[in-house]
């Protein structure tokens, strides 16, 4: 029962409006480096578009899809209006008022100083303050999914909590969680700094500050793309959950492990001991397992579809299939980015392999092939099975989809594979020029050209995908019917509290974040003399 | 039996079949991720490829005025035992030295930071990478085997001039190398 269609839309639509813009400044940097082009004379309009890209699309985009997604998914799971709608929009209008903030002084190149903030460079602090208010924003949408959840519980004692919301409840408290780094960061050293209430700050602290936020926040944008696996995939193509337990697992394991492992960021960083750095790796091989077990039940799931298909035999019901329904094409592709990406990532949580590849382009491939591959493919796939339920109006053009849908995962593969392949060979990241006449760098040129192409058919696709969405503008009026999530095979009568619910998981995870990162910030809080003066970007003050 | 309990029986038991499908991929994802760990962890000891086991401060403020890492001590330097010592200073938009000289077949131990915000260092070519904080020593065990030439840019975005920040490493031959060094106390080379 979707019963606030404007609260969602209006998510959706900014997400990917803002989405629309940053993948062209994306396109224009991958361009503007390459040997297509000649020297922009001024690098600081890289950095600055740079700090634009990254900014929108790690905190922005994915962040409206989460919570627009989260609405939608309290609405029609539990089947309850959503409690608290004012509240709703007031998130709404802070995100955008807070995108809006940090956006105009990096326009202005007063904050260029890339997503990832680096003091201590100091940008004007309405870049800080702006994204203060879009994390602001999104926690409300994390206290209203808990209070939708528990009036749900009050009324329905005893029952099993639906399974995307569970999923939705366990992301939103891995975000509250997370975002709980950054924010120390921002608060205690840069945002004093750039008001003028300090002069100095201790870098090595707030890299590992930052680190705090830096891995969780991958599995927060994940979530909305597995529990689109898990609760939209089966129930499109006419198959149903293999298990529904595996399934909490999963988003369990996600919570309790994603958040304190964040220091394999710092690997290569001298003011980490060497002691955490092995137990942050341990655990990050840990946070592969979730994934490992998601792939299972869905490609089982996926498996019982072919065969009530009438698909025969080991790979029969591979062809019977339905290849021409949109969500059947994303989730493979999706699945196909997540094997390759996931892999890379294997090889960045072993300290050793890591070595080779630390802060290259290796590692600006490896997130663009997991974020913008396996996981934004997923947030198409969910605007194009929500959307004739949020608009009334059918999307009919699946050939449409089915191209847009290719051309993105054709044009991540053309992007990032090519992106890997220079890092190895030890070209680093985030340069707004590289000499290819250097012999040296002269090897890389071939493929960052490709990867240039691979930018262009994803700028295409992000057209057909703006195209698809207004043409089911102009389509009739149709009544799409109640948003229903997959079926499992054996949709739980019971389940044990600890599956049914988060406060043990969230316990474990502040829990677990304590053991590995209090021991650490305590020791760097305590050094003194390591700060050094705030170095402040974007002109005289 | 009547229809209805024998349908009942054949379900909970497929679905205890598939628990058991499940369960086994489970102890397999499990087992696949212990042995990675294990490998990382043996490789670490057993292959000498491992972070630094000390964290090492120096006052950034201060560097370039007292201590190891004032101007003439900058640059490659022979210890008594035989081993190299190479001192650099990573600071917008540049290291010093600019050029840094290293024997062949020799321990080499880097030793690095920067006084004014955060910095990368690679040694393209080979897995010679680590991040200079202000406030910290970078130290690294090293060794070349064969002569050439390596760049060396800075990768952790650190200002406008970043992308201008590449230093060069001359790898030359061992006895080459001690020839030099009876000429100079810390040596590099010009780019």
């Amino acid at each position: 029962m979707l019963t606030n269609k404007r609260l969602i839309l209006a998510h959706f639509w900014l997400a990917f409006s803002v989405f629309g813009l940053a993948i062209l400044l994306g396109a224009w940097q991958m361009l503007i480096r390459s040997p297509l082009h000649a020297w922009i004379s001024n690098p600081e309009w890289y950095y600055r578009s740079l700090t634009a890209h990254g900014t929108v699309m790690g905190y922005v985009f994915p962040t409206l899809v989460a919570m627009g997604f989260g609405y939608a998914i309290s609405e029609t799971s539990l089947n309850q209006p959503l409690i608290g709608r004012r509240w709703a929009w007031a998130g709404f209008w802070l995100v955008l008022i807070g995108a809006v903030t940090a956006m105009v002084p990096v326009s202005l190149g007063l904050a260029s100083v890339l997503y990832t903030f680096y003091p201590p460079m100091i940008g004007n602090p309405f870049y800080y303050i702006g994204v203060v208010l879009v994390v602001v924003g999104s926690w409300i949408w994390v206290a209203l999914m808990s209070i939708n959840l528990a009036a749900w519980k009050r009324a329905n004692p005893d029952k099993p909590v639906p399974l995307a919301m569970f999923a939705n409840v366990a992301g939103s408290y891995l975000w509250a969680w997370t975002a709980v780094g950054a924010a120390l960061e921002l608060l205690l050293q840069i945002i004093p700094a750039a008001i003028g209430l300090t002069s100095t700050i201790d870098a090595g602290l707030s890299r590992v500050f930052f680190s705090w936020t830096l891995h969780a926040i991958v599995y927060f944008w994940l979530i909305p793309a597995y529990i689109a696996y898990y609760t939209i995939v089966p129930r499109a193509i006419g198959g149903k959950v293999y298990s529904d337990a595996m399934a909490r697992i999963a988003f369990i394991l996600f919570l309790v492990v994603s958040m304190p492992i964040g220091m394999h960021h710092t690997f290569a960083d001298p003011q980490v001991g060497a002691g955490f750095k092995f137990i942050h790796s341990a655990f990050t091989a840990l946070v592969a397992i979730p994934t490992l077990l998601t792939v299972f039940t869905i490609c089982a799931s996926v498996e019982i579809a072919g065969r009530l298909r009438g698909g025969k035999g080991p790979f029969g019901w591979i062809a019977a299939l339905p290849w021409d329904n949109p969500i059947m094409l994303a989730v493979t592709f999706s699945f196909i980015m997540l094997g390759f990406g996931g892999a890379g990532g294997l090889i960045n949580m072993s300290y050793q392999l890591d070595a080779t590849i630390h802060n290259t382009q290796w590692i600006t491939g490896h997130f663009h092939l997991i974020f913008g591959g396996a996981i934004v493919i997923m947030y198409f796939a969910i605007a194009y099975d929500l959307w004739p339920h949020l608009t009334g109006r059918q999307l009919t053009n699946l050939r449409l989809m089915r191209t847009q849908l290719w051309l993105w995962f054709i044009g991540m593969i053309v992007t990032t594979f090519p992106w890997h392949w220079v890092g190895i060979l030890g070209m680093p990241r985030r340069m707004a020029y590289y000499d290819y006449t250097n012999a040296a760098l002269e090897p890389t040129a071939l493929s960052v050209s490709i990867s240039v192409v691979g930018a262009f058919i994803l700028v295409i696709s992000a057209i057909l995908f703006f195209v698809v969405l207004l043409e089911g503008q102009r389509a009739p009026r149709e009544n799409a019917g109640p948003y229903r999530f997959s079926m499992a095979v054996h949709p739980p009568v019971t389940l044990p509290a600890v599956l049914n619910g988060h406060a043990l998981w969230v316990t474990l995870m502040v829990g677990l974040t304590i053991t590995n990162y209090g021991f650490p910030v305590y020791e760097l809080v305590t050094r003194s003399g390591m700060s050094v003066p705030a170095i402040y970007v974007g002109g005289e003050r | 039996m009547t229809d209805e309990t024998s349908s009942t029986h054949n379900h909970s038991r497929s679905a205890d079949v598939a628990a058991r499908i499940e369960r086994r991929w489970a102890i397999v994802a499990i087992a696949v991720i212990a042995l990675i760990a294990v490998m990382a962890a043996y490789g670490g000891i057993h292959r000498a490829t491992m972070p630094q086991t000390q964290v090492e401060t120096i006052d950034p403020t201060t560097l370039h005025l007292n201590g190891e890492f004032i101007e003439s001590n900058l640059g490659s330097a022979i210890e008594p035992n035989g081993s190299v010592t190479v001192r650099v200073v990573g600071q917008q938009y540049s290291f010093t030295p600019q050029c840094i000289l290293v024997p062949t077949d020799t321990p080499i131990t880097i030793r690095a930071t920067s006084p004014d915000v955060v910095h990368g260092f690679l040694i393209e070519g080979t897995n010679i990478n680590t991040m200079l904080v202000p406030g910290y020593i970078s130290d690294l065990p090293v060794q070349f085997n064969k002569p050439g030439e390596h760049l060396m840019p800075c990768h952790e975005f650190c200002g406008v001039g970043h992308e201008g920040m590449w230093g060069k490493v001359k790898v030359i031959d061992k006895f080459d190398f001690l020839q030099l060094s009876t000429k100079e106390r810390r040596l590099n080379c010009v780019d």
